[in-house]
């Protein structure tokens, strides 16, 4: 079997001191009171961001974070502990402290790691990236020019190339052993436009866990400039949203966020373990058209959701989360899924070292249907279409939840015509699926911009669908 | 570098260790810098049903610098405190200033700008980590089991919590600041789950969060208030779209001041990127609106010695009688628009100085919130928002809402699944009415308050 980056290992062993007696040893501390299960984390991380605001190169800032989180699972408890400082005497007492959970006869780890494989759904850059500076910053100089050339109107223009490279070792008391190098990049654009009085913004961005090529050849700053610019000036001329109960077209992309909050979270294995999801005990009941059929797939090259492997060591996959309407499983992390007598999925992830596993989404999106995308606008008397959107929430308990449109316009007998100014549209989740009355062929994924927090934590992840009709949703403009 | 890392954690950092990072910068070649160290320790229990489900004790150290060469700047930051980590955050910055441009806006205070507020604002208390773990446990404990116990329709949790953390921070500049402030907080929490006949879920929760162990309500006080909060959701239905009076509770219109922190931001005034920007002395809210920034309140959660730059904070009327008579500026955005910081500096490890506010309120009113209630013969009392919809550069707003009716001056019944919406500059003098209770449970602060002329969405 390959290893999965042998350089990762050979990283943190040379360059940090790790070593597997040192793991091992680590572990044997961490269950000295007992225990189910215990893993370490290290991660060590390096950051760059250069922002051009008013043409300027203002900022331009570099960031090195490192540290180990270290956990002990007994039964339903976790104990964790993390130290920036990555001495065998820090690494150790960090182990005492997160063996504190439990209360019983030390246990052994396994002897000797099994690493798993490798994926390979992106590419690493060589290190000593600093020499690639010039090349951002002509990017986000080239994204300014596009932006004020698109529109006399536009007025300012903040652009943004931010990185990081995010190598991770994981090893398990159960033998498990992983590494990873985890490139993400992500180019930002945003602006706003001036008309007398009328003020309006735009922004769009896009990456992944891509190399500066990716911002060369298949997305450039004039593609992400020029999208932010349409979207300002188009907002000039916006009238009220309307409000109230209406049909709904989302066009394809980015508005799979209605996914990621509508199913995404109250899928995840925790909130159903705890019976804390208004989907808690519907696996193989209806809860979307049969026209529905949703996965998570952590497994797609390049994207921002994509991972080799989850920050608890496992290989991502594709699970299927709804088929054609029915609930078919949860995202798990291996606490839920050992408690729950489920697959791992490979969904368990942190936000850094300082911070506790959970089941998360990776790349959430709708397979692709049979309609026109055209037929379904034509489908529709009166209604809104939305085509961008902000952030979303949801409630998990009583499956409420938002998203808000920075992007939409009305239909009116069959035809987009007016664009609407920004409004919160508001569902069920276990309801609103069901109203999906047509599905288009235009399956898209998202330009790479998504951040989804939960309990505190923010991850990378990815959303998509094609363009869908929903026969009724509420719309929450200030129009009639 | 594995022994160098075990000396360094072992000594206490100084504010010399900060004031020689300054030193270095210059001798690599910067024409002024500033170092920033901070280190934080945590530790979180979290009970569910009864049993400990999580427990997290650490801490983590960092540094921060930014250089500037001339009208250039950049910044770099690590958490690698070794002579060898310290020298690579220095070398790394002054490579990076290469690459960015001259502005003339750039750059620190004048030196006689800096300073710090005398006497102590008591923002931190030791008693924060004095209870042993079996004593944190049990707060967390009896915080649950007090919502649990309060109806019989509530059966499940997410938990009961009991969290501390103490931090300290040095700010250091090559023109002569040094400053250091060190904050504790802790607070207790529950969010039960409660279940109707018809097996409809809801959850709410409560907490008290606090920088001292002493000053916080009482785990049974906080429990019994997070029940009371889920239970009157049960049931909730959605009602017909429509416009009707609006009572934002206290935790829902604090949002509303936060979208006014956001539109007074030096940063978005600048780029007229706000519905505020440029509205300086005029007539901006109704004349029964008067909003302060005070970052110089005792105990405050807002309140520091001196702002992310090493500017004293201060107290300043933002809002008086529906004018506006401030922005929130630090440095840079002060001298983008021809004016002086007014202390609201934030300065995070990373990048330029962002900006932040006091403790910022609405002063209350004479109202009590029942007699507000009183006068409503048909209205909402909005308790939760959920979403992100406010577009500060139009003022249009638009969130996820759910809460209570109002029917001749009582609650009637719950509420959820709507939407409420309008616009900032029309909502702001639209409020017909402030009740008297201001209380601040965070840095900022907001009475009861009811908007008039708001779109409900509903069925």
């Amino acid at each position: 079997m390959q290893p999965a980056s042998p350089d990762t290992r050979k990283f943190f062993y040379e360059h940090l001191g790790l070593n597997e007696q040192l793991l091992e040893q680590c572990l044997a501390a961490a269950l000295s009171a007992g225990g189910d299960y215990a893993d370490l984390y290290f991660e060590y991380v390096t950051a760059s961001s250069l922002t051009v605001d008013e043409s300027l190169v203002k900022s331009a800032s570099q960031g090195i974070s490192a540290g180990c989180g270290l956990r002990v699972v007994s039964g339903e408890r976790t104990g964790y502990a993390y130290t920036d400082d990555l001495s065998p005497e820090r690494l150790l007492r960090a182990a005492h402290t997160a063996a504190l959970i439990a209360s019983g006869p030390s246990k052994q780890p396994v002897q000797g790691f099994r690493e798993s494989a490798s994926a390979g759904l992106y590419t690493v850059a060589s290190p000593g990236s600093d020499s690639e500076t010039p090349a951002k910053l002509a990017l986000i100089q080239r994204a300014d020019r596009a932006a004020r050339a698109y529109d006399a109107r536009i007025v300012q223009v903040q652009a943004s190339f931010a990185d990081e490279l995010r190598r991770i070792l994981v090893a398990g008391s159960d033998g498990s052993f992983a590494t990873d190098t985890q490139p993400l990049a992500r180019l930002n654009v945003s602006v706003i436009a001036k008309e007398g009085e009328n003020i309006a913004r735009g922004s769009s961005g896009g990456g992944g866990r891509v190399l500066l090529d990716f911002f060369l050849t298949d997305k450039t700053p004039e593609y992400f400039a020029t999208e932010a610019a349409r979207q300002a000036v188009l907002q000039l001329g916006a009238v009220p949203a309307p409000a109230g109960e209406m049909p709904v077209v989302l066009g394809p992309g980015w508005p799979g966020v209605l996914l990621h909050e509508a199913v995404g979270h109250g899928l995840e294995a925790d909130f159903n373990r705890k019976k804390t999801s208004a989907f808690a005990g519907l696996i193989g009941q209806m809860v979307a058209s049969p026209k529905v059929t949703v996965v998570d797939n952590g497994t797609m090259p390049n994207r921002r959701g994509s991972l080799n492997v989850d920050d608890e060591g496992s290989p991502t996959q594709e699970t299927v989360l709804i088929e054609n309407g029915v609930l078919k499983g949860y995202m798990s992390d291996k606490l839920s899924a050992r408690l729950m007598g489920i697959a791992d999925t490979g969904n368990g992830r942190r936000e850094s070292y300082q911070h506790i596993p959970m089941p998360r989404m990776t790349n959430t999106y709708m397979l692709a249907g049979e309609d026109d995308p055209g037929d379904i606008i034509r489908s529709v008397q009166r209604g809104l279409y939305a085509v961008n959107f902000g952030g979303g929430q949801v409630d998990i308990t009583n499956g409420k939840f938002v998203f808000s449109a920075s992007e939409a316009y009305l239909i009116e007998d069959g035809k987009i015509t007016a664009p609407v100014k920004n409004a919160t549209l508001i569902g069920n989740g276990p309801e609103s699926l069901k109203y999906v009355s047509m599905v288009g062929n235009d399956l898209k994924l998202d330009e790479g911009v998504g951040t989804c927090g939960k309990a505190g934590q923010s991850v990378p992840v990815g959303v998509g669908m094609p363009t869908i009709k929903l026969d009724k949703m509420t719309v929450g403009g200030t129009g009639n | 570098m594995k022994n160098a890392t075990v000396t360094v954690s072992e000594n206490k950092i100084s504010t010399e260790f900060v004031t020689d990072i300054v030193t270095k910068a210059l001798q690599a070649g910067a024409s002024d810098a500033e170092a920033v160290f901070s280190e934080g320790d945590e530790f979180e229990t979290l009970v569910r049903l009864g049993q400990v489900e999580q427990l997290k004790e650490a801490g983590a150290r960092a540094a921060g610098l930014r250089v500037f060469q001339g009208n250039r700047t950049a910044s770099t930051t690590t958490s690698d405190l070794t002579a060898e980590g310290i020298e690579r955050l220095i070398c790394g910055a002054m490579a990076l200033v290469q690459v960015t441009s001259e502005d003339p806006f750039a750059g620190l205070p004048e030196p006689g700008e800096f300073g710090k507020l005398a006497g102590d604002l008591d923002l931190y208390y030791d008693d924060v980590y004095s209870l042993p773990a079996a004593e944190r446990i049990e707060y967390a404990r009896r915080t649950e089991a007090a919502a649990m116990a309060a109806d019989a329709r509530i059966q499940n949790s997410g938990g009961g919590s009991f969290d501390a953390a103490t931090g300290r921070k040095i700010l250091a500049n090559s023109r002569g600041f040094v400053g250091e402030v060190r904050r504790s907080s802790c607070s207790i929490s529950a969010q039960p789950i409660a279940m109707s006949p018809d097996g409809g879920m809801q959850r709410d929760y409560w907490y008290s969060s606090q920088r001292s162990l002493g000053l916080l309500d009482s785990p049974e006080s906080v429990g019994l208030e997070a029940a009371r909060r889920t239970v009157r959701k049960l049931g909730a239905r959605k009602v017909p779209t429509q416009r009707v009076p609006l009572v934002f509770a206290p935790e829902v219109a604090s949002s509303i001041l936060g979208a006014i922190i956001g539109a007074i931001n030096g940063n978005a005034v600048y780029r007229s990127s706000s519905f505020l920007a440029g509205k300086l002395g005029e007539a901006v809210a109704g004349s029964n609106l008067t909003i302060v920034d005070d970052g110089t309140m005792v105990g405050g959660f807002g309140s520091l010695y001196f702002d992310g730059e090493g500017l004293p904070t201060r107290r300043k009327t933002v809002l008086d009688r529906g004018v506006l008579t401030s922005y929130l500026l630090n440095t840079y955005t002060a001298r983008k628009l021809g004016l002086k910081s007014t202390g609201n500096a934030l300065r995070g490890l990373a990048g330029s100085p962002g900006i932040s506010c006091g403790n910022f309120y609405l002063e209350p009113g004479e109202k009590t919130q029942e007699e507000i209630l009183a006068e409503i013969s048909n209205g909402l009392y909005v308790t939760d928002l959920i979403g992100h919809g406010v577009n500060i550069v139009t003022g249009d707003y638009s969130h996820g809402a759910s809460g209570l009716w109002i029917e001749n001056g009582e609650l009637a019944y719950p509420v959820e699944e709507i939407t409420v919406a309008g616009n900032l500059k029309e909502m702001l003098h639209n409020i017909s009415s402030i009740g008297n209770d201001l209380i601040f449970r965070s840095s900022v602060a907001c009475p009861t308050i009811v908007i008039e002329g708001m779109t409900i969405a509903g069925e």
